[in-house]
């Protein structure tokens, strides 16, 4: 894929420098971790640390409300955190490629939407603690499944996420002329 | 949950989503490269963390306000699934697919055994 500007970034966390800036020729698509062309974090400003908060508490909430709605009984697969990340990964994806191309100058809808509320909706942690404990209570097939169903699924989500983004923007782009 | 446990539930999340941030910001800013160690640092610290609480919970009666306050609102909210697999697919997708692997193989063991040895410690201590 050809283009004259640098790609979607791996982290996405990292906002697309100025444009005017210059950018690593030849290895545009790898170059985020070095200066250029996107910007570093260390002065994280507080209004974007504001909106990240936010949007953290829209995620949580969220994902306890699915929670309540589908509880997990002791040994039981636990479809509420498996379809919260599943869910998750797919709408990253989707944000992600979107914002990149539609909105890549808006400084603070991605730390809000993406870092923030999909980032707080989704759990690793959670995921991980009923892992082990369908293990320990005698579920190893449930724990299994669990376990490698959430991380390939959640991988092909956020694929099917990013393409979903890119064949929507590359839609608008021929609707648009 | 009562509105005191609502409103410190909301503050855990409002804590835990910009730690996260922070966290993830300062480790990848010095480690430099492509691969994700922030978001691996994150993840592997929250599932440690949260073994510990449901530890807490299971063997010496940590009450489940707390759990749900502390675990689901600020680790819930600390660590993430959905930036781990995003991460894991682009670097697939720009041909870093040793890194891939390693960041969905890593990311995910590391986070079991965090969890796990959470849990045991939280078991063993008396």
């Amino acid at each position: 894929m050809a283009e004259d500007r640098p790609g979607l970034p791996i982290d996405p966390d990292l906002a697309p420098a100025d444009p005017g800036q210059p950018t690593l020729p030849g290895r545009s698509h790898l170059s985020y971790h070095s200066n250029l062309p996107y910007r570093r974090r260390s002065r994280a400003s507080p209004d974007v640390l504001a909106v990240i908060a936010l949007g953290g508490m829209l995620g949580a909430t969220a994902r306890y409300g699915l929670a309540r709605l589908l509880p997990t009984g002791t040994g039981q697969f636990p479809w509420a955190t498996f379809l919260t990340n599943l869910s998750g990964s797919f709408l990253l994806g989707l944000l992600l490629s979107l914002l990149f191309e539609r909105a890549p100058r808006a400084r603070l809808l991605r730390p809000f939407a993406a870092t923030g509320i999909l980032g707080a909706f989704t759990t690793m942690s959670t995921y991980q603690v009923e892992t082990v404990l369908l293990f320990r209570d005698g579920h190893p097939l449930t724990a299994g499944s669990y376990g490698a169903g959430s991380l390939l699924a959640g991988l092909a989500l956020a694929y099917l996420g990013i393409l979903a983004g890119r064949h929507a923007k590359s839609r608008h782009r021929n609707g648009s002329r | 949950m009562t509105i005191i446990g609502w409103l410190a539930f909301l503050f855990a999340a409002a804590v835990g989503a910009p730690a996260r941030y922070l966290l993830d910001g300062w480790v990848q800013d010095r480690t430099g490269g492509r691969f994700p160690w922030g978001t691996f640092t994150v993840n592997v610290t929250g599932c440690f963390a949260l073994g510990i609480l449901t530890g807490l919970g299971f063997y010496h009666g940590l009450g489940s306000a707390s759990r749900t306050v502390l675990g689901t609102g600020g680790l819930g909210a600390y660590t993430t699934f959905s930036t781990f697999t995003f991460e894991t697919v682009r670097l697939a997708e720009e041909g870093a697919i040793d890194d891939a692997l390693r960041s969905a193989g890593a990311g995910w063991f590391f986070g079991l055994v965090a969890a796990a040895a959470g849990l045991a410690l939280a078991a063993i201590v008396p």
